[in-house]
């Protein structure tokens, strides 16, 4: 019995094999054809698991490109997905925080890996993966970089959400001479005051797991945990745990 | 449900009939006035011989045109009701002789003030609290608007026109409780959808008589059809209790969406719908009754505003919800800070599942309210039992 969660995303598509254990996880860019990215992730994780699509039992779809893929027994949204992948990897995790690339999540979670309430940001772009891409770009850096350039730096004074304000701010910023480092801290500063925010609406437990791809900005996650005041667990692929969570739905079912 | 209801498809096209029939009762003399708001006593209208007409306001079309004079980070439901009338695209606003406003809000008074320019408009001042001092000057309020609409159109309100008019809008409110309740029904009859065109179509009715009948037939074609067994739902299909900002066929989109997704939208606990329901009581004194029966309108501009808490624990029960959305348009202040007290209150005494939504009514959130939505939806079906 192996399930495959497929997670496809505005940035990335992920998929894992779950028989019990994670088989395998991979990543790919989405492009701009979610479906073939859907499908080439699968095909992937297959190769590498060395399984044949005819054993994988139930395929379970998530992600913006959810509803693209013919192959998915079951559409679940990445919010359920994220709750139950966290819970997967750390069973006392009560709150998920869930960056991605076009949104923001915060999500409580109950004792069985179950959504309690959740919180989403609204209509822009504000605290997302596409507002630090936009931001890495105006510094022309990597995201990797953008984290590097943080670390000890004292962060600069970015008051804007909106990706284009905050854009215009960050270039005034530059023509007054500010150092690419404290702009990149004042970036992460601004998004954790953003996630801040949103994990006010919902009720947010000291046990959190951080996931999604911007995760993977470690400067980021101290960034938000130092602001909300806890200890967060990441995993090492942050990006997986939607894709995981829609895996063991199916394995499951 | 619109093939095998007639009554549906008669109400469904009352909007376009209407408008004809109110140019015919217009050509005949008849006044006409238009109301905004939940708020406005439409009995004074109907006493006054005058037909009482909802104007439009809930359509996006006419926002860019109203954007060249009010500020674009304003509520929807604003915009939309003077992009209206300043491109003259609704047929109500372009029959009414008056407009009948109240102080509900402050983006809406200062529109109002704006309004004024178009057309002759009765502003309202509403009190924001429920009291015995408000109710007195309400119903000096009301003593304003009968001299108005006396002067205006050469009438009389005399006490017995006025007892007429109680009577008939009494009777229209128990025609649409009786509509709306029949979807305590498990499942619902009828879909939320449908509900909504049925009562936002309705709301431009002239002949008020006609109206209650075709209700009366509705309910009873769906009694009917609801006794034997039909129903577009399952009676495992997740009930969603609507509250919040007032919603009409063009800013509909956080209904369809909910059912489009697998929901059913089965009380709308708004001003168009179960608001509205709450009639005129008997009293010795009718002006001071029908006073009484606005100002006890739970809306979001009452300061505090517990009967909606009230009225919301008690539909949520009737109803059998599984879950309440809190819908708020971006720039409703009232709605918008609300939502927190609604959320607590529910989480204390209904234990139901709560999600708001700030949206416009705009197209261009619609991917991420169906993750909210679907998500919601999701932990309902989680709660009951299914695997997470």
């Amino acid at each position: 019995m192996v399930a495959a969660g497929i997670d496809i995303g505005s940035t990335g598509t992920k998929a894992v094999l779950f028989d019990g254990e994670i088989r395998a996880s991979i990543v790919v860019p989405t492009g701009w054809d979610p479906k073939a990215a859907g499908l080439e992730a699968f095909r992937q994780a297959l190769d590498c698991a060395g399984i044949a699509e005819g054993d994988v039992h139930s395929i379970v779809g998530t992600g913006y490109g959810r509803v693209s893929l013919p192959i998915f027994d079951r559409k679940v949204t990445e919010i359920t997905c994220h709750a139950r992948g966290a819970h997967f990897l750390y069973p006392e995790t009560r709150s998920v925080i869930d960056i991605g690339g076009q949104d923001s999540k915060v999500i409580s979670v109950d004792e069985h890996g179950r959504v309690a309430e959740f919180a989403m940001n609204d209509k822009c772009a504000a605290g997302t993966g596409r507002f630090l891409q936009v931001m890495a770009g105006v510094l022309d850096v990597s995201l990797e970089q953008l984290g590097q350039l943080a670390v000890g730096a004292t962060p600069a004074q970015i008051s804007s959400m909106c990706a284009v304000f905050a854009e215009s701010e960050v270039i005034g910023l530059l023509a007054r001479g500010a150092d690419k480092g404290s702009i990149a801290a004042g970036i992460f500063h601004s998004i954790a005051g953003r996630i801040q925010g949103l994990a006010g609406k919902v009720t947010l437990s000291h046990r959190v797991t951080f996931s999604g791809g911007v995760a993977l900005n470690r400067e980021l996650c101290s960034a938000i945990g130092a602001s909300l005041g806890v200890d967060m667990w990441v995993p090492h692929a942050p990006q997986m745990v939607g894709a995981l969570g829609a895996a063991i739905m199916g394995f499951e079912a | 449900m619109r093939e095998i209801c007639a009554s549906f498809d008669e109400i469904a096209g009352l909007r376009e009939r209407n408008a004809i029939a109110l140019k015919v009762a217009k050509d005949r003399g008849r006044k006409v006035v238009g109301t905004y708001c939940l708020f406005s006593p439409v009995e004074l209208i109907v006493a006054a011989g005058a037909i009482p007409v909802s104007l439009c306001g809930t359509s996006a079309t006419p926002i860019p045109a109203a954007e060249k004079v009010l500020p674009r980070s304003l509520c929807p439901l604003i915009k939309s009701s003077y992009g209206f009338a300043l491109t003259d695209t609704c047929p109500f606003f372009h029959f009414s002789d008056l407009l009948l406003a109240e102080t509900t809000c402050d983006g809406k008074k200062k529109m109002y003030e704006l309004l004024g320019r178009m057309k002759p408009l009765h502003l309202m001042q509403l009190p924001q609290v429920q009291d015995e001092a408000a109710l007195e000057y309400w119903v000096l309020e009301l003593k304003r608007l009968i001299r108005r609409l006396e002067q205006a159109f050469d009438v009389k309100i005399t006490p017995e026109k006025l007892a007429a008019a109680v009577l008939l809008l009494n009777e229209e409110r128990r025609s649409l409780k009786a509509l709306q309740d029949l979807l305590k029904r498990k499942p619902a009859p009828i879909s939320g959808m449908d509900l909504l065109t049925v009562l936002h179509n309705r709301g431009f009715t002239v002949d008020k008589r006609e109206a209650i009948g075709l209700i009366d037939r509705l309910t009873a074609e769906l009694t009917g059809l609801s006794d034997n067994g039909f129903s577009p739902f399952t009676t495992r299909t997740p009930r969603i209790l609507l509250t919040g900002v007032p919603v009409g066929i063009g800013s509909e989109k956080v209904v369809r969406l909910v059912e489009e997704l697998g929901g059913s939208v089965v009380c709308f606990e708004s001003c168009g719908a179960y608001k509205k329901v709450d009639p005129v009581l008997p009293g010795n004194d009718l002006l001071r009754s029908i006073a009484e029966k606005y100002l006890r309108v739970p809306c979001s501009c009452m300061s505090p505003n517990t009967g909606r808490l009230q009225l919301l624990e008690k539909l949520v029960q009737e109803f059998q919800a599984d879950g309440v959305i809190d819908l708020t348009w971006q720039g409703c202040h009232t709605y918008n800070v609300e939502s927190f007290t609604v959320k607590r209150h529910l989480q204390e005494t209904a234990q139901v599942p709560f999600l708001q939504i700030e949206t416009d009514y705009s197209e261009s959130d619609t991917e991420q309210l169906k993750v909210r939505i679907e998500a919601f939806l999701e932990v309902i079906g989680t709660r009951r039992g299914g695997r997470p």
